[in-house]
């Protein structure tokens, strides 16, 4: 990406567009990039799988990204890279805007209940390496005073549930991560942002009956995300409707929500 | 999140006349093709399909497998200098679109609609209002990866055997992996269209020769109820491309949704009122040339999403036969007459005349003649009795009907034709099936 003076300039005045997105290949990843590549924004995606990864970065090519880059890497094990790893991209982007912590593992409650791998590595995808790259984005937008994180948490976060649980409890501690993050970079400048989508039709959510008013497209959610990059309070449902259904969904008395096989 | 076969209740094309269930794989990358394929045999076959706007049921294997490929819409490449724009079988006409446009690029061609994918285009051969000057999609396919389920995989062209028996193959000769395509240039996004009142369907063949010639798009609507003189009254429009306006796309969603079914009396009623209206100010105002953005004129009905509800909820059929010239001019009014008489048909039907660019696909529907496409709400035996009565007068006059919007022809009537039936039998893979081809081919 060129670095002219009058692109400087104006990078400082409106938010601009370097984008790191962890967990690319995602549904809800594509949709948000997708959007960004036909603003002719500047994209690193990340994810492990190479060869997707390419296919991708030719799509937001044709789509309108100014640049797109590649890196192939685990997420979990890259955890503790992560500061090295941003450092790395920021200079092929000529700087960093906007990170996007999409990845996660919804594994399945019933293993997780009955083998420690399963319950280890949802914890990890979901909650402890996803802070650990929040925590580093976060050291390099006090740095540079601006720019913001967008991590995707999910509504299985607002309440403990039979189904799910273990996701539930990782993604809700993610939430409260960021949200935490967003009130120590207030003081700075720079945003933080948790989105907690509700029922979304993606290869994660494959099996289970889709269709009714509750599911949304994962286009939808990105639109949501790429608004959470530049505006918007710590804490954003998508779609907004799931606000009141959480609210209502945490309110329910144990003796009622126990009957429930949800 | 690992590919694999899901269970789908009422699994249903754009007619919505078959509910069954199916089993549905959903690929997202190309790569998953390859076990996805290998799953299939000829005892348990699947079909790939698209966005299921075919109507009837060649888009559907009813108790068997489906292959959803509307994951895989990425863009493989796009070249602004020649236009070639290559990308994965399941992105959408209306994707490509919005990416062409503003580099000054469109369509070769498009169908009614432009929530189609590039495979479903590709697998029926689609044609559009520009049919007598770009011939179908199928023409201007340069290239496309086929899968076969025995494993194979290939890179086709022009030339090739298989690449003839797949454009227009209906989705049963492997699953297409990506197209390849060369795209036409445009100078703007706008068209210079003009509209005339045709009094009845002598005047439609006397205008639309005049008019043919003149502009790069045509297509007429015309008053199935209309009878007597007036028996295939309508309106004929036509356009050119325009050279200014600018190259701004379409917006990629629909304006308004039907959320329920209608009941089954609403639709002539205000389909009366629209196309009177228009029919009486045509009348009155004579011919006034004017500007339209694509979407409107090429899209009319996207701007409605689910406008197939509007049938209710048993669904309907579509009906599209083509004629040659030599005998359409006779038998059309007697399919209008026929239609008329049952007082079963939709109160509009389309028509077209199709232009002699020889299709590349060995079973593509188009060729030289005039086409008639028209909904009947879904009335069971009445309706299929009224559809057979029309296939008396189309088999007569040597024509035949489009695999896309068909949902009941019977063996005979669609392997006489298609003179090219048993060279495609031949290419068609055994690892894929639908319901449409269990009934023609039996």
């Amino acid at each position: 990406m060129s670095a002219s003076p009058e692109l400087e300039h104006t990078a400082m005045v409106a938010p601009s567009n370097r984008v790191v997105i962890l967990g690319a290949l995602s549904a809800i990843a594509i949709a948000t990039a997708r959007i960004y590549a036909s603003e002719g924004a500047a994209l690193l995606l990340a994810a492990r799988n190479d060869e997707r990864l390419k296919g991708l970065a030719d799509d937001l090519r044709a789509r309108g990204a100014a640049q797109v880059e590649t890196a192939a890497l685990d997420f979990e094990t890259g955890a503790s890279e992560a500061g090295a790893h941003l450092a790395r991209w920021r200079q092929q982007l000529g700087g960093i805007d906007h990170v996007l912590v999409i990845y996660g593992y919804l594994g399945s409650q019933e293993k997780a209940s009955s083998e420690a791998g399963e319950l280890a590595r949802i914890l990890s995808s979901n909650f402890t390496s996803a802070v650990a790259w929040c925590e580093a984005a976060a050291g390099m937008m006090r740095a540079q005073k601006r720019g913001s994180i967008v991590a995707v948490s999910s509504v299985a976060g607002d309440r403990g549930r039979q189904s799910n649980y273990a996701y539930g409890a990782a993604k809700g501690g993610l939430a409260i991560y960021v949200q935490g993050l967003a009130h120590s970079l207030a003081a700075v400048g720079a945003r933080a942002v948790v989105v907690k989508p509700g029922f979304v039709d993606t290869p994660m959510t494959d099996g289970l009956k889709k269709g009714g008013p509750l599911w949304a497209k994962p286009e939808a959610i990105g639109k949501a995300i790429r608004r959470a990059a530049d505006k918007g309070g710590p804490v954003q449902y998508a779609p907004g409707l799931w606000r009141m259904i959480m609210l209502a969904i945490r309110m329910a008395p144990a003796f009622v929500f126990h009957k429930t096989k949800l | 999140m690992t590919t694999g076969f899901h269970p789908a209740e009422a699994f249903t094309s754009w007619g919505r006349v078959v509910r069954e269930p199916h089993t549905v794989a959903r690929p997202r990358f190309p790569d998953e093709l390859g076990q996805i394929a290998g799953e299939l045999t000829s005892e348990a076959p699947g079909l790939p399909v698209g966005m299921r706007r075919s109507y009837g049921d060649s888009n559907l294997n009813p108790g068997g497998r489906i292959i959803d490929m509307t994951g895989l819409d990425r863009l493989i490449a796009f070249d602004k200098e020649t236009g070639v724009m290559r990308a994965e079988a399941g992105v959408s006409l209306s994707q490509c679109l919005r990416i062409l446009v503003p580099a000054g690029w469109f369509l070769p061609t498009t169908p009614g609609t432009r929530f189609v994918t590039l495979g479903g285009a590709v697998a029926n051969d689609v044609h559009g209002k520009n049919h007598h000057s770009a011939g179908n999609f199928g023409n201007s396919v340069t290239r496309l990866k086929l899968r076969r389920t025995d494993g194979s995989v290939r890179e086709i062209g022009p030339g090739n055997a298989l690449f003839h028996a797949t454009i227009g193959g209906l989705g049963l000769t492997g699953i297409i992996e990506w197209v390849e395509f060369q795209a036409t240039q445009i100078a703007s996004a706008w068209l210079s269209a003009e509209d005339i009142a045709f009094a009845n369907i002598g005047d439609y063949f006397r205008i639309s020769q005049m008019w043919k010639p003149r502009f790069e798009h045509t297509m007429a609507w015309i008053d199935c109820l209309a009878g007597g003189d007036s028996l295939g009254r309508g309106v004929l429009s036509g356009a050119n491309w325009s050279s200014t306006g600018g190259l701004k796309p379409h917006r990629e969603d629909p304006k308004l949704a039907l959320p329920v079914d209608a009941p089954s009396f609403a639709l002539n009623g205000l389909s009366v009122k629209a196309f009177n209206t228009v029919y009486n100010e045509l009348k009155k105002a004579r011919t006034a040339p004017y500007r339209s953005h694509y979407e409107p004129f090429l899209y009319p009905l996207d701007a409605i999403a689910n406008w197939n509800r509007l049938y209710g909820a048993k669904g309907f059929y579509q009906y599209q036969c083509v004629l040659p010239y030599s005998t359409a001019r006779s038998a059309t009014p007697e399919l209008l007459k026929t239609i008329q008489a049952s007082g079963q048909g939709s109160f509009l039907a389309v028509l077209k005349d199709f232009g002699g660019v020889p299709p590349v696909g060995l079973m593509s529907f188009p060729r030289e003649g005039t086409t008639l496409a028209l909904d009947f709400r879904n009335q069971g035996e009445r309706t299929l009795s009224l559809m057979a009565r029309l296939d008396r007068i189309v088999a007569e006059a040597g024509g035949r009907l489009y695999p896309a919007k068909d949902g009941r022809i019977p063996a005979a009537m669609f392997q006489a034709g298609f003179p090219n039936f048993q060279q495609f039998r031949a290419q068609v893979d055994p690892g894929l099936s639908s319901a449409f081809w269990k009934r023609v081919s039996a």
